[in-house]
């Protein structure tokens, strides 16, 4: 049995929040933990919901204005005189514009700067392709040194806001802007390095990182009508992989499809495929971005249009089981 | 700290460009014109300006030095060495495989540097935040952060972003220190891309900006401490450089930026240094 407690109301009547407002949440109550806990924004405070730490804390917010490879640089001097600075803008402008001040100043330098980028993913919606960032998890996943999270709701991305606060190690916290079910609850664990099983089955193995959990339930639930039983394993933390456990469900059900609102060249579905080509190579499918790039509309137009919807999940296992034979079964 | 006479800074220096040398023509390859030049300002910054204990680098009430254009770092070496972090025989590890003395500087490595530098443009906004973090966080005002750039790296975004940070935030803890030697990879300064006018630009910003012989010990030490006096903008050192100084044949020729001496060229700049340029004779040398 699975001890992730999973929200009762997530399917038929899901509370809906945005992922980045667990973070606003998370940090404040940081804050109020730890004194060395500063945070610096690139003029993005609201949308960030970094606003409700500056709120509390005015005296150890610092407005960095439209700069965001002064952004992260500045942090890393302030991480040097003791802080624990996060930074927060979108995905797309941190880590996307100020990956080698990252890589040099934050990842080899290795302080504990904690990076927070919101607004990721197609789910965007409007703003369109610039602004929605598909490859932030590829980019930092390489960073020795980096943690990565793309916590699944609210609720989880404010537990992780509190672990990384106190990882001592530069992090990566990947962040949706739409409102999202809330599949957890107050008392589903979250640990850096740690995926849960949230649905037992012996057919095929869902493994999503954020947003895309919610849609790998929902796609076990159609699956599970159709004769297929699905176990779905949350990963929410993309580095370090929870070896563990990812091998324990693949070895289970002997294929793997994994989802996440991303590029699927070298993100998630990449690490997942990486490490079972290493340890126990069987077959993959990996649902995300199919190195293209989003564009303006709504988002559940976008989700529906890019496969990402927990209906088109369905479809892609279902076909996906069809052809591909479970590992030495 | 070990602060030592204005003449005795002059001495060292020249010990550490002879130093600069050895290390550069062992290492087999590195960056020659910028060290040689910085040695005047190093050697004023660890045996004058900076407060610190070499056998405690972390001490927390030191001063702090940030390197922004790392490719200098054998300077700083060199200088530490003689300073008392480390013995002056580890200089000869530079750049090889297991040192703590690598290519551009990395602070897990050795104890003493503040930062990882080497990509250009990052050193001023990391100094930024530290001068932030003690001047408005902690409210401690009897430690200042030093950081030196170079006059290419200015050419970087991210140098002016910190440019406007620090002077929108009145970091006056904050002192940098331009390496102004007109010369980059490509050639001059102001032919690949023209930074004049250099102090109207800091000046536009907001900063304090003193400009001086960036070899005159003295001007060096007095220029510092009137950045630690002024407490209402940070200030900028323009410290103007001979590239390859005491080295004839290396000054102002910009091959040399990125090019370590040969056996022979390193035994002739050994002999310019030993009698700066000819113009003593060197016991040694009869």
């Amino acid at each position: 049995m699975t001890d992730f407690a999973l929200n009762d109301k997530a399917f038929d009547n899901p509370e809906l929040e945005p992922i980045r407002a667990g973070f606003g949440r998370g940090l404040k109550e940081a804050g109020k933990k730890d004194e060395s806990i500063v945070a610096l924004c690139a003029d993005l405070t609201e949308s960030t919901k970094m606003h409700m730490f500056r709120d509390e804390f005015p005296e150890r917010f610092v407005q960095v204005g439209v700069a965001e490879q002064n952004l992260v640089t500045v942090a890393s001097g302030m991480a040097r005189a003791g802080k624990t600075p996060f930074v927060s803008s979108y995905a797309a402008f941190s880590p996307g514009r100020n990956w080698e001040q990252i890589r040099t100043t934050i990842a080899l330098n290795n302080q504990p700067v904690k990076i927070i980028g919101s607004h990721a993913g197609v789910s965007v919606g409007p703003d369109g392709a610039t602004h929605q960032m598909l490859e932030d998890i590829a980019l930092m996943r390489v960073l020795p040194n980096m943690v990565v999270i793309a916590p699944g709701d609210s609720v989880e991305a404010e537990k992780a806001t509190l672990a990384i606060a106190k990882n001592n190690h530069p992090s990566y916290l990947r962040l949706a802007r739409e409102k999202t079910p809330i599949f957890s609850t107050d008392d589903s664990p979250f640990e850096i390095g740690k995926a849960y099983v949230l649905r037992e089955g012996d057919d095929v193995t869902l493994m999503g990182t954020g947003t895309m959990t919610y849609q790998m339930l929902v796609a076990a639930n159609i699956l599970a009508k159709n004769g297929v039983q699905a176990e779905v394993v949350h990963v929410p933390t993309i580095k370090p992989l929870d070896e563990k456990t990812i091998l324990a469900s693949a070895r289970k059900t002997g294929r793997v499809v994994t989802a996440e609102e991303a590029q699927i060249a070298g993100g998630f579905g990449s690490a997942i495929t990486e490490f079972l080509s290493d340890q126990l190579p069987m077959p993959i499918k990996r649902i995300g971005m199919q190195d293209r790039f989003g564009e303006s509309g709504t988002p559940d137009e976008l989700l529906e249009h890019f496969g990402l919807t927990g209906e088109k999940i369905a479809d892609t296992v279902g076909e996906f089981v069809k052809k591909a034979h479970q590992y030495h079964r | 700290m070990n602060k030592l006479t204005v003449p005795q800074i002059e001495k060292k220096a020249n010990e550490i460009r002879l130093d600069i040398i050895r290390m550069l023509e062992k290492a087999g390859s590195g960056h020659s014109a910028g060290p040689l030049g910085l040695a005047d300002i190093f050697a004023a910054l660890y045996f004058d300006i900076l407060n610190y204990d070499p056998k405690n680098p972390d001490w927390p009430d030191r001063d702090v030095f940030f390197l922004s254009n790392g490719h200098t770092v054998p300077v700083q070496y060199a200088t530490m060495a003689h300073a008392g972090y480390f013995d002056i025989e580890e200089l000869s590890t530079l750049r090889k495989f297991g040192s703590r003395l690598q290519g551009h500087p990395e602070r897990e490595k050795l104890p003493g540097l503040e930062n990882t530098s080497g990509p250009l443009g990052s050193g001023l906004s990391q100094a930024a935040g530290y001068a932030y973090s003690l001047q408005h966080f902690d409210k401690v005002d009897s430690r200042f952060v030093y950081v030196m750039m170079s006059d290419g790296e200015l050419e970087e975004g991210n140098t002016w972003e910190a440019a406007m940070f620090a002077g929108k935030y009145k970091l006056s803890q904050l002192i940098g220190i331009i390496d102004r030697n007109n010369i980059q990879i490509d050639g001059n300064t102001e032919d690949v891309m023209p930074l004049e006018d250099l102090r109207a630009k800091w000046e536009a910003f907001g900063w304090h900006v003193l400009d001086i012989d960036g070899h005159n010990v003295e001007s060096i030490i007095d220029a510092a401490s009137m950045g630690r006096a002024i407490s209402n903008r940070p200030t900028v050192i323009i410290a103007h450089t001979i590239p390859g100084k005491g080295v004839d044949f290396m000054e102002y020729d910009y091959k040399w930026h990125g090019m370590p001496p040969n056996s022979e060229q390193a035994k002739e700049a050994l002999q310019k240094l030993r009698s700066l340029n000819g113009k003593i004779s060197h016991e040694g040398e009869r």
